[in-house]
């Protein structure tokens, strides 16, 4: 106990331990840990036979991080910045680091824009979003969603009366304030 | 798979990837997994995750096609391949600290690269599809060991490796109390792999009593379910004769529930970089001059950590995301040893074009979920 010097002792000692647990004390021995010493100085474990690794083309102009003091030698290619989301991105990478929370924000309206965006673009494309199968609520049905519930099995059962009030109330309230504006600039146009 | 916005991807044919740069390789594969991380994805909890782009960072797969430059694989390889892309030569890397390679994000420089998770890793597409762009392959993946079974292989790519990365960060010695925090895959490893390293008493923490039940088989755990107590914290420390755990691990990260205001703050309005429940209960029920290990993932954003309690305690706070390939080696020795048998957790297997039910039954834990593994069509 905490109030004497001497540490309590466990149930089992070391030995039970290593009869009972496959393994129990295998890496017991700090030097057998992979990871130590944190930081060992060893670039040829890797497998890399270059110092830096050689460029690849910016075929399109590439957005990073103003911490950086160039372009990283390889990156990747999905997904470039397009639309109001895109110019939204850029302007968070070029303006903001990443101490800024500004940096971070501004992405995360961008994804919202990008999500928004693309889901009113699919209604014009040949592969429209389908809410119900892309949530994969199909499953279900399929997949003992009775029995998961009242075992108390589940991870979202205690949010799910709540989920579509702090969902929808975002959109409740945007669409209550483009009304409420829309009506103002309508009446003072007439 | 294809990201559509926050609980909504689906299955979508996608141009096959190309050859980026001379070292890339493309690998064809054969076996992914859903990682929880990838749930902070799902759940639109990490910035610049953008439309269209693909997840996954766990998979292994036969090399398809190999740029100009490639000497160490060849086409055919079987190839297990680990989330962090790196270079192997930069400061970092060189270092031995793989996940934090200073060659591969452009987007930024807290992180290093990764697969399929989001522009803050690099933009990278992941490896829940039939192909994948592997950057820096001769680096980055490693042949699977012929006497290795291929849904091991692909757990090692970041499931067991971070798990047992985990409990190295926790300093563990001869006789330690260990408390895990969260009974996913991740936790099961690091508990798992606590043993290993000496520990005398290992305690899992979690809400959901299936989870709780694999903990205690097959990681020999006692178990604590949070849900049954008033006060967690308290519980740890009555259990360890008010002294609390010589040593706490966090394998939940940004998706623990919280309370009301932390999960409307985190989960829902993405203004905490995660709900720091988890790493809170840590730091509370850890002895004074203890340890914390935080595998858990949580995103830029700050998150509202009780950093008071951890100075005053003197706590060490070790942490990062896992440089996989520094673990294999000897995880493949615990694997031939019989020590470790990272499948042992894998409860579903989901083809890719039903991907969709995937994320929502690992998401909702329906189903009695562990660990769903992704077949590629």
């Amino acid at each position: 106990m905490p109030y004497t010097p001497d540490k309590p002792k466990l149930a089992e000692s070391s030995d039970e331990l290593r009869a009972r647990i496959p393994g129990w004390g295998a890496d017991l021995d700090p030097a057998d840990r992979p990871s130590v010493p944190r930081e060992r100085f060893d670039p040829t474990f890797s497998g890399a036979w270059w110092e830096f690794p050689e460029r690849q083309p910016e075929k399109v102009p590439r957005e990073r991080s103003i911490e950086h003091k160039f372009l990283t030698p390889v990156f990747g290619t999905v997904s470039p910045p397009r639309g109001v989301s895109g110019a939204i991105r850029r302007y968070a990478y070029k303006r903001y680091s990443e101490g800024r929370a500004a940096h971070w924000l501004l992405l995360m309206v961008a994804d919202r824009v990008d999500v928004a965006g693309s889901t009113v673009l699919s209604i014009f494309s040949r592969h429209p979003d389908n809410p119900i199968t892309e949530t994969g609520v199909p499953a279900e049905a399929s997949h003992h969603p009775v029995s998961s519930r009242t075992d108390d099995r589940r991870t979202d059962v205690r949010h799910q009366a709540l989920d579509p009030f702090i969902v929808a109330a975002p959109w409740v309230l945007a669409a209550g304030v483009t009304y409420v504006l829309a009506r103002k600039v309508i009446r003072r146009a007439a | 798979m294809v990201y559509r916005g926050p609980y909504r991807i689906r299955a979508e044919e996608k141009d096959r990837p190309a050859v980026e740069h001379p070292n890339d390789a493309i690998v064809r594969v054969t076996k992914a997994a859903i990682c929880g991380s990838d749930l902070h994805l799902y759940h639109g909890m990490m910035p610049d995750t953008r439309v269209g782009t693909t997840f996954g960072h766990e998979f292994v797969g036969v090399v398809d096609e190999v740029g100009p430059s490639v000497r160490n694989l060849k086409v055919g390889d079987r190839v297990m391949v680990p989330f962090n892309i790196f270079c192997g030569t930069c400061y970092f890397c060189a270092r031995g600290l793989y996940s934090n390679c200073h060659n591969v994000n452009p987007n930024a420089t807290a992180v290093g690269g990764i697969y399929g998770y989001s522009h803050t890793s690099g933009g990278y597409d992941g490896g829940q599809a039939e192909y994948v762009r592997v950057p820096l392959a001769d680096v980055g993946p490693s042949l699977i060991p012929d006497w290795m079974d291929e849904d091991d292989a692909v757990l090692l790519t970041d499931a067991l490796a971070t798990g047992y990365f985990g409990a190295q960060l926790g300093d563990i010695v001869e006789g330690d109390v260990v408390v895990v925090f969260g009974a996913g895959p991740v936790g099961l490893y690091a508990a798992k792999s606590a043993w290993l390293m000496g520990a005398g008493r290992v305690i899992v923490i979690d809400h959901l009593d299936y989870r709780l039940a694999k903990a205690a088989e097959f990681a020999h755990a006692e178990t604590l379910n949070f849900t049954e107590y008033d006060d967690i914290v308290v519980q740890v420390k009555k259990l360890t004769d008010h002294l609390g755990a010589d040593v706490a691990i966090d394998a939940v990260g940004a998706e623990a529930d919280g309370n009301l205001l932390q999960h409307v703050t985190a989960a829902k309005l993405k203004l905490q970089g995660g709900s720091p429940v988890a790493l809170n209960w840590a730091i509370d029920s850890v002895r004074k001059g203890g340890t914390i290990s935080v595998m858990g993932a949580y995103g830029p954003l700050f998150s509202a950590v009780k950093f008071g309690d951890a100075m005053n305690k003197g706590l060490t706070l070790r942490m990062n995301q896992c440089p996989v390939k520094r673990q294999w080696p000897r995880l493949f020795e615990h694997i031939r040893n019989g020590y470790l048998k990272p499948s042992d957790i894998v409860t579903h297997r989901i083809p890719l074009e039903h991907i969709a039910e995937g994320y929502h039954i690992f998401s909702a834990k329906l189903d009695g979920c562990i660990k769903p593994l992704i077949i590629p069509s």
